[in-house]
Parts: C-alpha cells; sequence; structure tokens
C-alpha cells in the first residue's frame, strides 16, 4: 500500500469511529435525557402524562404513607405538591422534611409514580436542584441546614499557628 | 500539639515543594548536575514531611482528640479501631490529605527508582511533580485544613457517617488515589518531554511501568468501590453511571489507551506525539474527576459537602495544569519528531484502532457527564443523562472493540495477516457460537440479545487463550516442548492474555447479571415467604442487635430450593445514635459465582416488613474479571523489560525464545 492510502485508511478509521461515536451521542441525548421539574412546575406546565421526569422538593410532612411495599408522600415547594408513589425500599435518608429526589412519570389523575427515589447519603447535603427549587419559592436560604436537621453545629474558630 | 505538628509538617512541605519546583527545572536550564541532584533528596524529604502530618492527623483520630473539628465531625469516642483509622481519610479534608500523601509516595517513588533516567528527564519529572505538589498541598492548607482547633471542644464527636463505616473505607480511596495520581507521574514525563522537546521509544519503556502501576491500583480501585455500592446502598446495583463513577472510569479508559499506545511508541517509534497526549489527557481526566468530586457542582450519590471555595481552587488548580500543558503540548508537539506511518493491518494497526474506540468511549462518558452541566448554564433547563444514555452509547462502543481484542495480539508488527488469524480464531469463533446456541437453549427470559453477550465474553477469553496456545504452538509441537515454550513467553504477553481474558470474564459477569436476575420486592410478617428464582425465602424471625455504636434490627430468613434447605441470610437495619441515621444492611449469600442478595424496610407497627429479594447470577465475575485484569497489568509490571532500573538497552538484548512480546 502507499503511503498516501496508508494515510487515507488511518484517516478513514478515525473519522468511521468518531463519527459512529457523535451518532450514538447525539441520538442518545435526544432520547434519554430526563428533565428535573419542582412540583409548581409541574402545575403550571401541564406535563404531559407519561413523559419521564424527575420530580424534586420536600417530603410535605405528615405526607408518608406505608401500605405494604407501597408509600406514598408529597413532594412540595411551598409553593405546590404533588402525590408520589412508589413500590419499593425507600432509601436510607428518606425522611418527612428532608431533600428529595424522585424519578418516574406523571399519571393521567396528576400523581407522580417513581420508580427510584433518591435521598442524599450525607444528612448535611440538599441535592443542588432541590435547592435552587426552593431557594426560587423563598423556603430555603444559602447557608441554611437542610431544614429538619439538627441546626447549630459547633463551628470551627481558629487555624493553629494564624 | 499534634495537630499544630502536622500543620507545621504541612507548611514545611509546601516550602519543599516550592523548592523542588525550582531548584531542579534551574539546573536543567543551566545545565548544573548539582542543582537537578537535589531534587531527589527533596522528594524524599517531602514525602516525609507529609506523612508526617498524615500520621499526626490518624494520631488525632486515634486519640478521639475532640479539640480538632475535623475529627469531631468525622469521630466517635465508641468507633472500634479500624474505623477510627479509616475515618482520617472518610472526609473531604482527610482524603485530600491523603490525595497528597500519595503524591509524595510517588514523587519519592521517582527518585527513588528513577535512577537509570538521564538527569535532566529525572529533575524536570521531579519538577512538574513538585508543582502539582504545591498547587494540592496549598488547596489543603488554605482551603481544606485538616487540622483546624474547635473551641469549646465537645465531649463526644459527630460520628463518622454511617455508610463509611465499613473495611470498604479502608480499602476503596487508597487504591483509587494510587491509581489517580499515579497517573501525574505519566503525566509529568509526558510534560517533561515537552520541555525538553525530544521524546523516543526509551521514554515509552521509562513511563510505562508507571502508567501500568497507576492503572492496576486504579482498575482494582474501581472494582472495590463498586463492589461496595453493590453491598452496602441495599438496592443491589454495582455501576450507577453517577457522576462521580463516571470520574473515575474516564482516567481509566483514557490509561488504557494510553498503555496500548505506548506500546506502539515502543516497539515502533510511532504515534509519539499521540502517546503524549493521552498522558496528559489521563491525568487532566483525574483532576476533573477531583474536581467534580469536590465542587458539589453535579449531584452525585457521593458528593462531598459543598463549599464554593474549593470548587473555585480546584478549578484553577486544573485549569492551571490542563490549559497549561496543553499550551506547551501546542507549542512543542511539531518539534518531537513524529514516526512514521504504517500498514493499516497490523499489531500497530489494531492498536490504533483501539486507542479510536478508547478516546471516543471516554469522549461519550465526558460528554454525557458534563452535558447537564452545559445545559444549565446555556439555557437554565435542569436534566438528567443517566445510565439509558451511557448503556447506549457506550455500549455501542465497546462491543465493536470486545470483537476486535482477540485480533489483536495475534496480529504481527509491521505487517499482519489478517485472514491468517481469523483461521487462527476459528477454534475460539467456532466455541463461542456454541455458547451462544447453548446459552439460547438453555435461558428462560432474558433480552434475545443476551446469549450473543455470552458468545462475545466466549470469543474474548477464549482469543484471549487462543494467544497464548499460539505462542507455545498447542497441537503442533509436542506437549514438552509446549510447556517450555510457554515458560519462555515473557511476563508481558501472559499480562496481555490474562488482562484480556479478565474484560471477557467481567463481560460474562454483566450480561448474565442484567439479563437474568431476578427480584421480589414484597411485605412480610414473621412466618410468611416469597420465592426469588428457584429459591423460597421464610421470614424467621426479627432480632434486636447492638453494635459497639449502633443498634439494628435483623431479620433472619431461612434459604429453600425445593426440599433442600440452603441455611439462612440475615438482613438488617442499623441505627446509628450520633447521626440519627440508618442505614440498610443487605444479607448476601453467594452460590458459585452466583448471589442472593435481601434487604429490609423499617418494621411497621404492624409488624410488616418489606422486603428485596433478588437473586443476582454469576454477579460475582463482574468484580473477579476486574481483579484478573489488575492480575495481568501486575504480572506485565514485573516483565524484565519494564523492570525499574534495568539496565540499559545495549544489555538487555537477551535471545528471546518467542517473538517481540506483545502489548
Amino acid at each position: 500500500m502507499t503511503r498516501k492510502g496508508r494515510r487515507l485508511v488511518m484517516i478513514g478509521a478515525g473519522v468511521g469511529v468518531l463519527g459512529l461515536a457523535a451518532a450514538l451521542i447525539l441520538s442518545a441525548l435526544n432520547d434519554t435525557i430526563v428533565f428535573f421539574r419542582t412540583p409548581t412546575e409541574v402545575a403550571q406546565q401541564q406535563v404531559v402524562p407519561g413523559t419521564r421526569l424527575r420530580l424534586g422538593g420536600l417530603v410535605e410532612t405528615g405526607s408518608v404513607a406505608k401500605a405494604g411495599t407501597l408509600t406514598t408522600f408529597a413532594v412540595t415547594d411551598g409553593n405546590a405538591a404533588v402525590k408520589v408513589s412508589y413500590s419499593g425500599i425507600l432509601p436510607d435518608l428518606f425522611r418527612e422534611g428532608q431533600g428529595v429526589v424522585a424519578e418516574g412519570a406523571l399519571q393521567p389523575d396528576g400523581s407522580f409514580k417513581a420508580d427510584s427515589v433518591l435521598a442524599k447519603h450525607d444528612e448535611r447535603y440538599m441535592p443542588r436542584e432541590v435547592a435552587d427549587a426552593l431557594k426560587a419559592q423563598g423556603v430555603w436560604k444559602e447557608g441554611d441546614r437542610a431544614p429538619g436537621t439538627a441546626a447549630g453545629g459547633p463551628t470551627p474558630v481558629r487555624a493553629p499557628g494564624s | 500539639m499534634t495537630a499544630e505538628l502536622g500543620q507545621y509538617a504541612l507548611i514545611l512541605a509546601l516550602a519543599l515543594s516550592l523548592l523542588q519546583v525550582a531548584l531542579p527545572a534551574w539546573g536543567a536550564a543551566k545545565g548544573d548536575a548539582v542543582l537537578m541532584g537535589v531534587a531527589g533528596p527533596i522528594a524524599f524529604a517531602l514525602f516525609a514531611f507529609i506523612a508526617f502530618a498524615f500520621g499526626a492527623l490518624v494520631e488525632l483520630y486515634l486519640s478521639s482528640d475532640f479539640t480538632v473539628a475535623n475529627v469531631v465531625e468525622n469521630s466517635h469516642s465508641q468507633m472500634p479501631l479500624i474505623y477510627k483509622i479509616t475515618s482520617t481519610w472518610g472526609n473531604h479534608e482527610g482524603s485530600m490529605l491523603l490525595w497528597v500523601l500519595v503524591l509524595g509516595v510517588f514523587g519519592a517513588l521517582v527518585a527513588l527508582f528513577g535512577s537509570n533516567l538521564p538527569d535532566r528527564l529525572k529533575a524536570l519529572v521531579l519538577s512538574v511533580q513538585g508543582a502539582i505538589a504545591t498547587a494540592f498541598l496549598a488547596f489543603v492548607i488554605f482551603t481544606s485544613n485538616p487540622f483546624l482547633r474547635l473551641v469549646p471542644p465537645p465531649a463526644e464527636g459527630r460520628d463518622l457517617n454511617p455508610i463509611l463505616q465499613d473495611p470498604g473505607l479502608a480499602i476503596h480511596p487508597p487504591l483509587l488515589y494510587l491509581g489517580y495520581v499515579g497517573l501525574s507521574v505519566s503525566f509529568s514525563f509526558a510534560v517533561a518531554a515537552l520541555i525538553e522537546g525530544r521524546i523516543d521509544a526509551a521514554w515509552a519503556r521509562w513511563t510505562r511501568p508507571w502508567t501500568l502501576a497507576a492503572w492496576v491500583f486504579l482498575t482494582l480501585g474501581i472494582a472495590m468501590g463498586s463492589y461496595w455500592a453493590y453491598y452496602e446502598l441495599g438496592w443491589g446495583g454495582w455501576w450507577f453511571w453517577d457522576p462521580v463513577e463516571n470520574a473515575s472510569l474516564m482516567p481509566w479508559l483514557a490509561a488504557t489507551a494510553l498503555l496500548h499506545s505506548a506500546v506502539v511508541m515502543e516497539k515502533r517509534d510511532a504515534l509519539k506525539v499521540w502517546t503524549v497526549l493521552l498522558a496528559i489527557l489521563a491525568f487532566s481526566l483525574s483532576l476533573v474527576g477531583t474536581f467534580l468530586v469536590r465542587s458539589g457542582v453535579l449531584t452525585s450519590v457521593h458528593a462531598f459537602a459543598a463549599d464554593p471555595t474549593r470548587g473555585v481552587f480546584i478549578l484553577a488548580i486544573l485549569t492551571f495544569f490542563i490549559a497549561g500543558s496543553l499550551t506547551l503540548f501546542a507549542l512543542r508537539a511539531s518539534a518531537l519528531r513524529q514516526g512514521g506511518l504504517f500498514a493499516p493491518v497490523s499489531r500497530e494497526g489494531a492498536l490504533v484502532l483501539n486507542n479510536l474506540f478508547l478516546t471516543a468511549a471516554t469522549f461519550s462518558v465526558l460528554v454525557g457527564t458534563l452535558y447537564p452541566l452545559a445545559l444549565e448554564a446555556l439555557t437554565g433547563a435542569k436534566i438528567t443523562v443517566g445510565p439509558p444514555y451511557f448503556n447506549l452509547v457506550f455500549g455501542g462502543l465497546m462491543i465493536p472493540l470486545l470483537f476486535a481484542m482477540p485480533f489483536g495480539p495475534l496480529l504481527a508488527w509491521k505487517r499482519g495477516d489478517l485472514l491468517g488469524v481469523a483461521q487462527r480464531l476459528m477454534l475460539a469463533a467456532g466455541l463461542a457460537v456454541v455458547a451462544v446456541v447453548v446459552t439460547a437453549a438453555a435461558a428462560d427470559g432474558g433480552s434475545v440479545f443476551a446469549p450473543v453477550g455470552v458468545g462475545l465474553a466466549a470469543f474474548v477469553i477464549l482469543g484471549a487463550l487462543t494467544d497464548l496456545a499460539e505462542r507455545a504452538g498447542l497441537g503442533k509441537v509436542s506437549a514438552r516442548v509446549a510447556l517450555r515454550r510457554l515458560t519462555g513467553v515473557p511476563r508481558s504477553a501472559y499480562g496481555t492474555s490474562i488482562a484480556h481474558l479478565g474484560v471477557g470474564v467481567c463481560l460474562l459477569g454483566i450480561v448474565c447479571e442484567a439479563s437474568w436476575s431476578t427480584e421480589t420486592i414484597t411485605s412480610l410478617r414473621v412466618g410468611d415467604s416469597l420465592k426469588v428464582g428457584t429459591r423460597t425465602l421464610t421470614l424467621e424471625r426479627m432480632e434486636n442487635r447492638t453494635g459497639p455504636n449502633f443498634r439494628a434490627r435483623t431479620a433472619v430468613f431461612s434459604i429453600r430450593e425445593g426440599a433442600v434447605s440452603q441455611g439462612t441470610v440475615e438482613a438488617s437495619r442499623r441505627h446509628f445514635a450520633a447521626r440519627q441515621m440508618g442505614t440498610t444492611e443487605a444479607g448476601i449469600r453467594t452460590f458459585g459465582a452466583s448471589q442472593l442478595y435481601v434487604s429490609v424496610a423499617e418494621e411497621t407497627a404492624d409488624g410488616h416488613v418489606a422486603v428485596r429479594a433478588s437473586f443476582k447470577p454469576r454477579v460475582l465475575l463482574i468484580w473477579l474479571g476486574a481483579v484478573v485484569m489488575a492480575l495481568g497489568g501486575a504480572l506485565s509490571l514485573t516483565d524484565r523489560r519494564l523492570r525499574v532500573g534495568a539496565p540499559k538497552p545495549s544489555a538487555r538484548r537477551l535471545p528471546q525464545p518467542a517473538p517481540t512480546p506483545a502489548e
């Protein structure tokens, strides 16, 4: 094979693989991304039932009800609330008044059927989207501890040698 | 006092690291052997001071010194000894100190084993290592000081996050950091080569052991993390395509590509510029990973408590090293003498194909991980890119690569014979087809692609073995000759075969777990049963237990398969008083390579317990495959060709019984 031919094969292979990657990435991004919505947005935007989305907010106090493996609760951002049903075992940090992200689809009756529920591992940490959503509703401010956790922990006062 | 000593050691380490940047670089510029020579001793001293600081922090944890904020927030006097030690790095500040410690270890190792390096190269490598150390020591001292005192000190600590109270914390982060940070050595070598403007096959041989060692640790670290998440998080998944997992996968993919391209550089003196670029990218991706984990910009199951100043600081470090090295690359790459072109059908051609797919896969993971950030910055829309994206794109890029994998090592250098290789792989391919047919006939349920996946795994495994069989001349010569030939095969060739075999084993586990797992979620009272797969689980009793710093409510299940009793499995909920936090302890029973996985929820007032039971066939192969891969890498590391401190090239041309060692 000539030098030019070899170079062409190399370039061809490179363009081929990159083309395949680009095609896969673009088509997958079109089909598989899931939007994050707050209860207010769900209430306002008339989300088409059946569309997959992530719903985030606080678990409304007093809303959690369990029947067998089915748990129902309401997710609120202080302005609107959406009823969520989830069948299975909830994460350890799932609690009333805590931040939560549920992934699933809106049902025709306006409730939300979740197939996964995410609560954070670190009890001090609020999912970022949820924090933003709550800030937008004026429920929670930067620097607050997540509502419902023990507030007012000790504060470091000085560095040694400083 | 200990905290102050640790703090002073860190500050001295920062000063030393500045010296390590300046003196060797100055020496290299002036051609002064003495100045270049001080790089080694400084690297040892730097390591010693960081180790002292780290030791001081461990001591603070061991003695439960609650005058130190970091200890208060992450420890408890009632914790078992092992967790008191591991809590040292079970938090942001301590884990950054571990990160810096590992960096110090690698700097000292380069100084120790780099005696065969040219003086200038060694000095420049250590100077770049020093720059990385400076940046991260400054980060620790100015934004993440683990030695901060607390006034007034509380009587008791706030305990380590219960999720982290697990032996996994003793193993996973150190291994992962050895991998992440190990890549800094290849990076330093690349930058040093660019500064020198000279690079050759010897460079590839010098850097290879470092890349290989980092790769082995990264492989084990990722596998360990995956298994830990699997048994600890209680929902039985082993890979979530979480941003933090992706952050470790990207450097792994880039390092894998680097290992393969460096072989071409070493053997054929080609792909030089590309190899240097990969070495830069691999460590850059580790830095990106560190940024993603520490800054809290992405929602992840791992996230450390977010702190904007830290994010900005790491972003600055990241920008400096990535932009700096890439600028240097752009300026100097053209000065590096390019190697020749080569035939597409050849070992080097196959390795280029490998590199194309691995870098495309790395890129696809990077896009999936950063796309939500980019979209939110541009349009404000909040989205998630989840497993469906990664499974489709990553899977789509891995399948052709896996199919091509057995061909690579069998192709000759310079000019390969694709038809001949295909003939030699006939047996492996035939057996793989048999595996597809048998699996399709035997399996009930699962996707139609599952048997094909099993076939591909079989092809990869048998293909790896074919390579060894070919080298031995199995079937062509007597068994004794074949055995003698096998003992003469270089260890790096065994390393290749074993690592490739590990990929096949891992793939087999993934396909089986994904296709034939069965799961039952139901609510039980004591005495009730559930069926999962072919087994029946009966909830025998609920027990109260106490651990050193937790109370547990344990569900004991008996297992029966048909009429045969198979003992019991216990799943529990633990409650940690100090943090008012619960964890799920899954019950796991292993049957061969398969596992029965049971987790339970909180008991309701009327005595019902929600139970999730699943049977995961061949799931252990996933991690076993990764361990086999790492074993292959470690074996390759012991090859005499790569042994650090091996004699100069002329003395090493010993007669070799086998053809050129493979990757």
